[in-house]
């Protein structure tokens, strides 16, 4: 049960179940979170190569078309039909002059402006819409459009700061890193419905602490481990973070000590799984970034990927990963992205402990009643911290996070 | 070479398939398979576009024994039992003997506290061929119409 009193207001050290289960805050944040003053990532522009090519996917839950126009700029409208709420556009991606609805034909150019309404006159001087219908009153929210590195991102606001500012400097700089102008090559996708509150999505990718104890894979062969050399950097305002870290080797330690499931004697049969090379100019090896509301960006070695948080209600949300490479990909580095991609996705010897845990902290919370997560690793902080032994990204989040609810 | 395709051997290959996958023991599974393999469960909208990311992708035996021994060791995952179900198995000899098959499946998949549910429908587009009196597969691609997974993809499929 919802009680806004057991939630001191100073408080993102704990956080009561309720936030994760209760549907009526669920819709409150659609409405304020992602239908508000916030960039979401929707797509990529490879993706758009053509005028006239289109994707269809969702900010929140509402779906959304994102278009090349006959210019070639991206665009962005939601995908309703003004007439009678039908899903205008029914295939995930296509190429496109007009948005016909299949419904009455109503039919809308790249912005969602509405052009053409069968019969608006009648037939036979019968019928047709009334005098007053003005057809430029029944134009689609169109959405804002920023792109940076070649990634897409939109909003429902017309009126935010670039994505510079939004970012801040250490994130767009890291964001940077990864989308540095070079042409992206789409490697193909993988969609997960996984059965928790979108948040623990981004807990999750928050939370070094976890990943190097959970993660049995990951630190066994030492893509991830509580001795490495790491950070954890936020913006100012908490809403994204940083995940940075460096490979270290195969073998067990005093950060390995509390890990009961090691296994150190793990040898690849096939090395090929795991063979990175370093192909970005500093040394961290792994660089995971959480971008309010709705994105994380992945570097795991050499598998890169956008993962899309697409929340459904409050107790499930869908995942869709994009990989990628670059252009300038070489057969070899194609197929070491291809390969390493076994650690990520639906079935990543990595992530599936993500989605298969997530899945388990929705069933231990479901009733919400009466207990709340702790997030006191680390202090209580919300600055960077140059370890990974702490919760503090998720502190940070909750910070940004009340403060855009207003709770 | 024979003409003639044994039907028999070839539905034995896919049910020692299931049954190693479902009930086990996983080790044996990837016997199954050549030395030099490849399997790929690949969403069919990634198929379907040419693009060549799979879920789960093993070049080699040793790759298809590295998963298994991953799911033994060291993924952490709800316990679940998994039911597949391929029909339609449809065999064509190529020009150099082997075979190429289509099959459709289903997986059905029981977790302890919840109903059956699909786990994964789709079809499989191998490539089959005969060594030492036994079929193997050369390659087997797993093509899921049922893009979005319903959680997590632990066995392969």
């Amino acid at each position: 049960m919802r009680e806004a009193s057991d939630w001191p207001a100073d408080r993102v050290t704990e956080v009561p179940y309720w936030v994760y289960t209760d549907q009526a805050l669920f819709d409150q944040e659609m409405a304020r979170i992602f239908c508000g003053r916030s960039w979401s990532y929707v797509g990529l522009e490879a993706e758009l190569p053509d005028n006239g090519d289109y994707l269809v996917t969702r900010l929140g839950n509402r779906s959304v078309i994102i278009t090349r126009d006959q210019g070639g700029e991206i665009r962005g409208f939601l995908n309703r039909c003004a007439h009678r709420g039908v899903k205008l556009c029914r295939h995930p991606r296509g190429n496109n002059r007009m948005f016909v609805c299949p419904y009455h034909q109503w039919s809308y150019d790249a912005r969602g402006r509405l052009k053409g309404v069968p019969f608006i006159k009648g037939v036979k001087q019968l019928g047709g819409m009334p005098e007053d219908f003005r057809r430029e009153d029944h134009d689609l929210p169109e959405l804002a459009i920023s792109v940076r590195g070649g990634v897409i991102f939109a909003s429902f606001h017309h009126d935010l700061p670039d994505l510079e500012s939004y970012l801040g400097d250490t994130n767009a700089s890291y964001f940077d890193r990864v989308f540095d102008g070079r042409g992206l090559r789409v490697l193909g996708y993988s969609r997960q419905l996984i059965p928790g509150n979108w948040k623990l999505m981004f807990e999750n990718i928050k939370d070094p602490y976890h990943a190097s104890l959970l993660h049995v894979f990951l630190v066994t062969f030492g893509l991830f481990r509580a001795d490495q050399k790491s950070q954890v950097r936020m913006d100012p305002s908490g809403a994204h973070a940083l995940l940075i870290s460096q490979r270290g080797e195969q073998k067990a330690s005093d950060a390995t000590r509390d890990m009961q499931n090691l296994r150190v004697d793990f040898e690849l049969q096939d090395a090929r799984l795991l063979d990175p090379v370093k192909e970005f100019p500093d040394d961290a090896t792994v660089v995971m970034q959480t971008v309010w509301p709705n994105l994380i960006v992945q570097q795991q070695s050499n598998t890169l990927a956008l993962r899309q948080i697409q929340p459904r209600d409050a107790g499930s949300f869908e995942l869709h990963w994009t990989f990628f490479g670059y252009d300038d990909d070489d057969e070899t580095m194609v197929q070491r992205r291809l390969r390493q991609a076994n650690l990520m996705s639906a079935a990543g010897l990595v992530s599936a402990d993500d989605s298969e845990v997530i899945k388990l902290a929705q069933d231990g919370i479901r009733d919400g009643a009466g207990g709340r997560s702790l997030m006191l690793m680390g202090g209580r902080g919300t600055d960077d911290e140059l370890h990974m032994v702490t919760e503090v990204a998720l502190r940070a989040f909750y910070k940004h996070y009340r403060t855009v609810m207003e709770l | 070479m024979t003409t003639v395709i044994d039907r028999w051997a070839l539905e034995d290959l896919y049910g020692e398939y299931a049954r190693l996958l479902d009930d086990g023991p996983l080790e044996d599974w990837p016997a199954l398979f050549l030395d030099d393999c490849l399997y790929l469960a690949i969403p069919r909208d990634n198929f379907d576009a040419g693009l060549p990311l799979a879920t789960l992708r093993c070049e080699s035996r040793g790759m298809l024994a590295d998963r298994v021994r991953a799911v033994r060791e060291t993924i952490m995952y709800e316990p679940r039992y998994l039911r597949h179900q391929i029909t339609q198995i449809r065999p064509r000899r190529r020009d150099d003997g082997a075979l190429e098959v289509t099959a459709n499946y289903s997986v059905l998949e029981v977790l302890h506290d919840d109903l059956p549910r699909i786990l994964s429908v789709g079809r499989y587009l191998d490539v089959v061929v005969e060594i030492g009196g036994s079929l193997r597969f050369a390659e087997k691609r797993a093509v899921y119409d049922s893009v979005l997974v319903p959680n997590t993809l632990v066995y392969p499929l």
